[in-house]
């Protein structure tokens, strides 16, 4: 009798302990960076294996250096240069061979070109000057969200013609006629397969759908947010976290996640990330879609646009902030042959950059106060 | 004796079946009862029966069977009646209450109707099968403890599906049926009130929610420990006291100075579980309608401490700022 409860209960004691490890992929030990007062919560989660393995994932290309050479302007040598104009020739011919190898390396530059180089009639071409004005913008107006490290084609491309991680609406699952679909309670990737909206991605990043949800006095004033609607917000904010495979700690004290006033400068970041994003597919992918290709649309014939994870891919920084934009000056800045609106000076930006760093280095040392 | 002290139930007594007290022509209702599970008697009573049903039970039954099946056929429908879909997605599917444009006019059945005809059926069916209880009780002559306690998860159940719905002027405002979806309804609506467990109820609520467990491990743990000495006795115990009793009082007061008694340990754990619930419904019924915020109450109620800032540049809202962009 002994013996028999015995091995029972050994045989369930290690088929629990099989079914632990088995679930866990993120196994012990992690690592908690403290970035809030103490005894705050205020940590950071991080599994230096799981780390390693999307640092490696995430590593950037071999880039050479712009060449510096005082050369005639591209639109001198080449025709119908609109976005590059002026670019050095010799500099835009470097940027040409990275850009091959950042978007189509297999097809090379017949994926945009046809015979004449000048030519608009493929499609690919007419995109990849919006998408080059798009980055131009990012480098140049965006400082607030993308800093000096800055975006190039390879951030969001990677080698893909079409960024691994894109969006485009989601009309839902089918569901039976008889039944009106609520947006939410399917098994979905963007809300990280919680049961949330399954696309947050249109009221919030192409829309500007109000995301906050909290009430701002103690009392009932005129907040009539109801919980439906704070399940978008809370579908969203999962995408992010998700994309940035960081926890809700990143940019919010969770005590208070709407408090501007405790929270960690990188919701700043995130603010004007969201504005950054709702501006790249409004102005720069939707006005695309006359053109497109049907394989290159979604299922509602929109174009497939861009959310957090289209850069970040599950890094807080894409590519963990390796720099690559040095090397590309022709995409950091708007060329002036462009006509993109300018309402903000650079050097406003870049201090307001700065001073969201040093409080960012504060913070990280404010543990030992 | 020694069989006691094991985890798990090591006697099982085996004996003609028994039919129970007799309680006069109520019997006519009492099905089966003369059958026994040796599995089931390693963790209860090895007797399957008689199980008593009568009007309310059956109609209990009833109506909780028409909910469970307009709750299931709306979740198979959601999937478009595809069964694999349905069994693969079943923890993210639900039947959501109606949209918030509604308030709390009647919706059209594919829109929310059927979240409160199951909302109806499953609140009868629940409300029957507490009659039952109490009827149940009553009629073996019990005292209606159980019924009472029922009744406080039940002020729970309809606070979160009627009384809070209807104070806040929308169906909307009610709990999804969803394995997934109710849980992330509860996050949002900590998130949209300002983190409940600023609450003084909701901190009340967790209070007695964990001490209920403590209680319970305690008490088992004592009952089981002094059960060599004839513990497991305890009513007999309450007013006659063994040597049992007198060492598990002994072992609590040497440990912690004071102890429950036989009787009173019983109350300890009754008004611990109830209250958990009652202080639940009542931090419930209260956010949203006399609260709206309630991190910012706990601050201006000197609640929740401030801690110093943690950056030389606390940050702003963007928004208040004036940003660029």
């Amino acid at each position: 009798m002994k013996t028999s409860v015995k091995l029972f209960l050994k045989s369930i004691s290690v088929l629990l302990a099989a079914a632990v490890v088995a679930g866990c992929t993120d196994r012990p030990p992690v690592e908690a960076v403290q970035r809030g007062y103490r005894g705050t919560g205020m940590e950071q989660v991080i599994n230096p294996r799981t780390l390693e393995e999307k640092v490696r994932q995430n590593m950037p290309p071999g880039t050479a250096p712009a060449p510096e050479l005082p050369g005639p302007k591209s639109s001198e040598i080449y025709q119908n240069v609109q976005v590059l104009g002026d670019t050095s020739a010799a500099e835009f011919a470097s940027l040409m061979v990275a850009i091959t190898e950042w978007v189509s390396p297999e097809q090379g530059c017949n994926y945009c070109h046809v015979a004449d180089m000048a030519s608009d009639e493929l499609y690919t071409k007419r995109i990849a000057r919006s998408m080059i004005q798009m980055t131009q913008s990012a480098n140049e107006s965006w400082g607030q969200h993308v800093g000096p490290t800055g975006v190039t084609c390879y951030t969001c491309h990677r080698g893909n013609n079409v960024p691994a991680n894109v969006w485009a609406e989601d009309p839902g699952p089918k569901h039976a006629k008889n039944i009106a679909g609520t947006g939410q309670n399917v098994a979905a990737l963007l809300p990280a397969y919680s049961s949330l909206p399954y696309d947050p991605m249109t009221p919030f990043l192409e829309g500007d759908a109000e995301i906050r949800v909290a009430s701002l006095n103690a009392l009932p004033t005129d907040n009539r947010t109801s919980i439906k609607q704070t399940e978008w917000t809370y579908s969203l904010m999962m995408h992010m976290s998700d994309s940035l495979g960081v926890n809700c700690t990143y940019c919010h004290n969770s005590r208070s996640f709407y408090d501007w006033e405790q929270s960690p400068p990188t919701r700043v970041k995130a603010w004007h990330a969201i504005r950054h994003v709702r501006e790249m597919n409004n102005e720069y992918i939707s006005p695309t879609e006359t053109y497109l290709p049907a394989n290159r649309l979604g299922p509602n014939g929109d174009a497939l646009k861009v959310n957090c994870k289209t850069c970040h891919q599950g890094a807080y920084k894409p590519m963990y902030g390796a720099q690559m934009i040095q090397d590309y000056p022709s995409l950091s800045r708007i060329h002036v042959m462009t006509a993109v609106d300018e309402t903000e000076s650079p050097a406003a930006d870049e201090m307001v950059d700065d001073a969201a760093e040093e409080a960012a280095e504060t913070m990280e040392n404010a543990p030992s106060a | 004796m020694a069989e006691y002290q094991n985890i798990f139930t090591q006697v099982q007594v085996t004996h003609p079946p028994d039919p129970g007290v007799p309680i006069g022509r109520d019997g006519i209702f009492r099905y089966g009862g003369d059958g026994h599970s040796y599995w089931l008697g390693k963790l209860g009573d090895a007797q399957i029966g008689p199980i008593y049903l009568g009007l309310t039970g059956v109609m209990s039954l009833l109506c909780g069977f028409i909910a469970f099946e307009i709750i299931g056929l709306n979740m198979w429908a959601s999937v478009n009646w595809d069964i694999l879909e349905f069994i693969r997605q079943l923890p993210w599917l639900a039947l959501e209450p109606p949209p918030p444009e509604y308030g709390l006019s009647l919706p059209p059945l594919h829109d929310g109707g059927w979240w409160l005809i199951a909302g109806f059926f499953l609140t009868a069916s629940i409300l029957l099968w507490w009659v039952r209880t109490y009827n149940r009780a009553i009629a073996l002559g019990l005292g209606t403890h159980m019924a009472w306690a029922f009744a406080g998860a039940i002020w729970l159940y309809l606070v979160l599906g009627l009384f809070r719905p209807v104070l806040m002027g929308s169906w909307s405002e009610a709990v999804p049926f969803g394995i997934f979806p109710h849980l992330d309804w509860t996050a949002a609506f900590s998130i949209r009130y300002g983190n409940l467990f600023y609450n003084p109820f909701h901190m009340l609520s967790i209070a007695f929610l964990y001490g209920s467990t403590l209680l319970f491990a305690m008490h088992g743990a004592t009952i089981l420990a002094v059960s060599r000495y004839g513990g497991d006795r305890e009513i007999d115990q309450i007013t006659d006291r063994g040597t049992a009793s007198e060492r598990a009082a002994l072992f609590w007061r040497w440990t912690m100075g004071f102890n429950a008694t036989m009787e009173s340990i019983h109350r300890w754990a009754w008004w611990f579980a109830v209250l958990t619930v009652i202080t639940g419904g009542i931090g419930i019924l209260l956010t949203g309608t006399v609260v709206d915020n309630w991190y910012l109450w706990a601050v201006k109620h000197g609640v929740a401490p401030a801690y110093p800032m943690i950056d030389a540049m606390p940050v702003q809202d963007p928004l208040m700022t004036g940003a660029s962009q």
